[in-house]
């Protein structure tokens, strides 16, 4: 798979019809690596123009912000719409729901106006113009599935359908947790938690939200977010189902059975 | 009716009256007391909000049962005011249904249809007082609650039922009155409710009657100056402050956080010398980062903590309260709002406000509280009068790291990291698109 950066593209005098952002953690997390390979791979195989910023990419600032430090966010949105601004970017996709939603509700305010979209949407969009063909017998088929909606793209952005319809491609059953869709439970990282230990507590989030996805009785748990992802996998483990259960991401569970 | 009578009612209507407006200008100056927002654009949608969330109350429905009881008593209290009215004006003008005469044959349908009401009323609040102290209701069982709140709702919801009989009562002894063409008492048609409740009252005497129709509307109508000025010191005033609070309520998506300019101007100018030459000179003081006591906080949040009646559904859905964390929304409005009255007090009392040594910020909140957040925005989604307790909880971070540098070494960590990395973890940048070659 070769994968051109914006400046490779600027230097061809070619422009990229998306700029993919792949944020901190699709960049540097060995699990959350392997969503980003899955949702670059599916834009290559479609043939989709795309690009990164490659190292020219950096943090949103979205924990910053969150956790307080607003002067850490400015600084870190100044240079990525400075960075974004000259090579003229118009559309982002990007896999993670921070990102997502810095990009399109915060950076404008600070002079960055994209179209930015999340991959779910990106998917479903293509999944509805029928460019995704998958294989006649996937790997999923008649299997059960459960969905955790990410805050960040569910209750901030109101994304709830997308997703869901992205997954109906596996011909899967969804089968859906008692806390979902606007009722959903965090997963426990957001706010910059994931950055520090939890407050003290009769539990950890991650471990409720594993128990009430295992509890569904599906074997995979579709997720679309690198931070959801994380402490999913641990709720899972913590329910001692690691064997039976996966957690993927919604690019991994279609991009596994593409035809 | 008697000109006694009437006067005496004047003197104390106008007193219940003069009394509650004291009160609401001292919460209003209260509200005022946080910093300035403009809150006045997009006017249609705004009044969207109000009329869907406070007047159809399209929020409440996320729990059915609880919202039909709901709108029982809701519609009961906003349709009962214009029984009210003619109570009011019967007692200025020492008249007897003075509506009826007007209303003609459509007056008993109206009373008929309060009576219905005010059944309703009765059998909601009712149901809610089991809730509250008989099931196991984990919203209504929480800690922020013990001591006033948890009497203040009993107060209201047995007051309420005792408004309501009082207003049955009343209807039925005047019927039995006016069977017996008994003074003035002048037929009206039967009512739907008390109507059937007049054989309790046929075995007494006229003047017995007379005294307990008497009694019972004057109960009735003092009970509800009374509870016009219990309003303004309880939960109970979300009656009112729900409708301007869905107006001014978010407009925005829910995970968009208010830009701080001041901050983004120091940044700029820190990246770009050049724009320093134009910069216009600041001689104002320098603004205050983040919110340590209610003064930074927008009216908004002030209104919200107003507007709050303390039902709990944030708390239920939030996911560090729901895994035993001592973070609760709920608490965090009602914090907001006791900090409110102390300074009001301070401000009664001196003229303007002097230093207490106390501030929101862990006088009332604590830090703890504050760092379990996610932002997930459960609590804000749940509320059901567009309160955002969310939005007090990241003013009071932004006051905590910026103005104190109190952060967690976690996060100091994590801060370095994204100065430093670009990244939140210490990884090099030149390794941002090794995940190609993976």
């Amino acid at each position: 798979m070769q994968i051109k950066t914006m400046a490779e593209y600027a230097a061809s005098g070619e422009t990229p019809e998306v700029l993919f952002w792949v944020g901190c953690a699709g960049s540097f997390d060995q699990r959350a690596q392997k969503i980003t390979r899955a949702f670059a791979s599916i834009l290559d195989r479609l043939s989709i123009p795309f690009a990164i910023l490659g190292k020219e990419e950096s943090c949103t600032g979205d924990p910053a912000r969150r956790a307080g430090n607003e002067f850490l966010f400015q600084m870190m949105a100044y240079n990525n719409i400075q960075v974004l601004n000259g090579y003229g970017v118009k559309k982002i996709v990007t896999a993670c729901p921070h990102c997502f939603n810095t990009l399109k509700n915060e950076y404008p305010q600070l002079g960055g106006n994209y179209e930015v979209v999340h991959h779910a949407t990106y998917l479903q969009q293509l999944m509805d113009a029928g460019r995704i063909k998958m294989k006649e017998a996937g790997s999923f088929k008649g299997k059960k599935i459960t969905y955790h909606d990410s805050c960040y793209l569910g209750r901030a952005n109101d994304i709830y359908e997308a997703p869901r319809q992205v997954l109906q491609l596996l011909d899967a059953e969804l089968v859906e947790m008692k806390r979902c869709r606007s009722n959903g439970l965090c997963c426990g990282a957001g706010g910059a938690q994931m950055f520090k230990e939890e407050e003290k507590g009769s539990t950890r989030i991650n471990f409720e939200r594993g128990a009430a996805a295992v509890g569904t009785g599906a074997s995979v748990i579709a997720a679309n977010c690198p931070f959801c992802m994380t402490m999913l996998t641990d709720g899972v483990k913590e329910q001692g189902k690691e064997d039976s259960v996966k957690v993927l991401d919604i690019a991994e569970l279609i991009a596994q059975d593409m035809a | 009716m008697h000109i006694v009578q009437a006067i005496v009612f004047l003197v104390v209507f106008v007193a219940a009256v003069y009394l509650f407006a004291r009160k609401a200008r001292q919460i209003r100056r209260n509200i005022l007391l946080g910093r300035d927002v403009d809150l006045t654009d997009h006017p249609g949608q705004r009044w969207r909000n109000l009329l869907l969330l406070a007047l159809g109350q399209k929020k409440m429905f996320r729990k059915p049962l609880v919202a039909v009881l709901h709108f029982f008593v809701y519609a009961g209290f906003i349709i009962i005011n214009l029984e009210i009215l003619e109570i009011v004006l019967d007692g200025l003008l020492a008249k007897h249904r003075l509506f009826s005469p007007i209303l003609g044959g459509l007056y008993p349908w109206l009373i008929s249809a309060f009576e219905v009401l005010a059944v309703l009323v009765i059998i909601g609040c009712a149901v809610f007082l089991i809730r509250r102290n008989v099931l196991h209701i984990r919203r209504f069982r929480g800690h922020d609650l013990d001591g006033w709140p948890r009497s203040d709702a009993n107060y209201i919801l047995i007051t309420e039922i005792v408004l309501m009989t009082l207003f049955l009562t009343m209807n039925t002894a005047d019927q039995v009155l006016q069977i017996r063409h008994y003074g003035h008492y002048a037929a009206t048609g039967p009512f739907l409710v008390s109507g059937h409740l007049m054989p309790i009252f046929n075995p007494l005497s006229s003047w017995l009657l007379v005294l307990i129709e008497r009694g019972a509307w004057w109960l009735h109508i003092l009970g509800v100056l009374a509870f016009l000025n219990y309003l303004p010191y309880s939960k109970h005033l979300h009656i009112l402050l729900s409708f301007p609070n869905s107006y001014y309520g978010d407009l925005n998506p829910k995970g968009k956080m208010e830009n701080m300019p001041a901050v983004q101007h120091e940044v700029q100018l820190m990246m770009d010398p050049s724009l320093a030459a134009n910069a216009p000179a600041g001689d104002g003081p320098p603004p205050k980062f983040g919110a340590k006591d209610i003064f930074d906080l927008t009216w908004k949040n002030l209104l919200d903590a107003y507007s709050c009646t303390e039902c709990g559904r944030c708390t239920a859905a939030c996911p560090a309260n729901i895994t035993g964390k001592k973070l609760s929304p709920r608490k965090i409005m009602m914090d907001t709002r006791d900090r409110a009255e102390a300074v009001g007090k301070i401000i009664d009392q001196h003229g303007g406000f002097q230093d207490d040594g106390k501030s929101l910020l862990r006088d009332y909140i604590s830090e703890e509280e504050l760092r379990a957040c996610t932002t997930c925005n459960a609590c804000v989604q749940e509320c059901p009068v567009s309160i955002n307790p969310l939005h007090i909880i990241t003013q009071l971070r932004r006051h905590l790291v910026m103005e104190e540098s109190s952060a967690p070494a976690e996060w100091n960590a994590m801060f370095s990291n994204i100065e430093n990395n670009m990244a939140p973890w210490k990884f090099s940048p030149d390794d941002r698109d090794a995940w190609v070659n993976g």
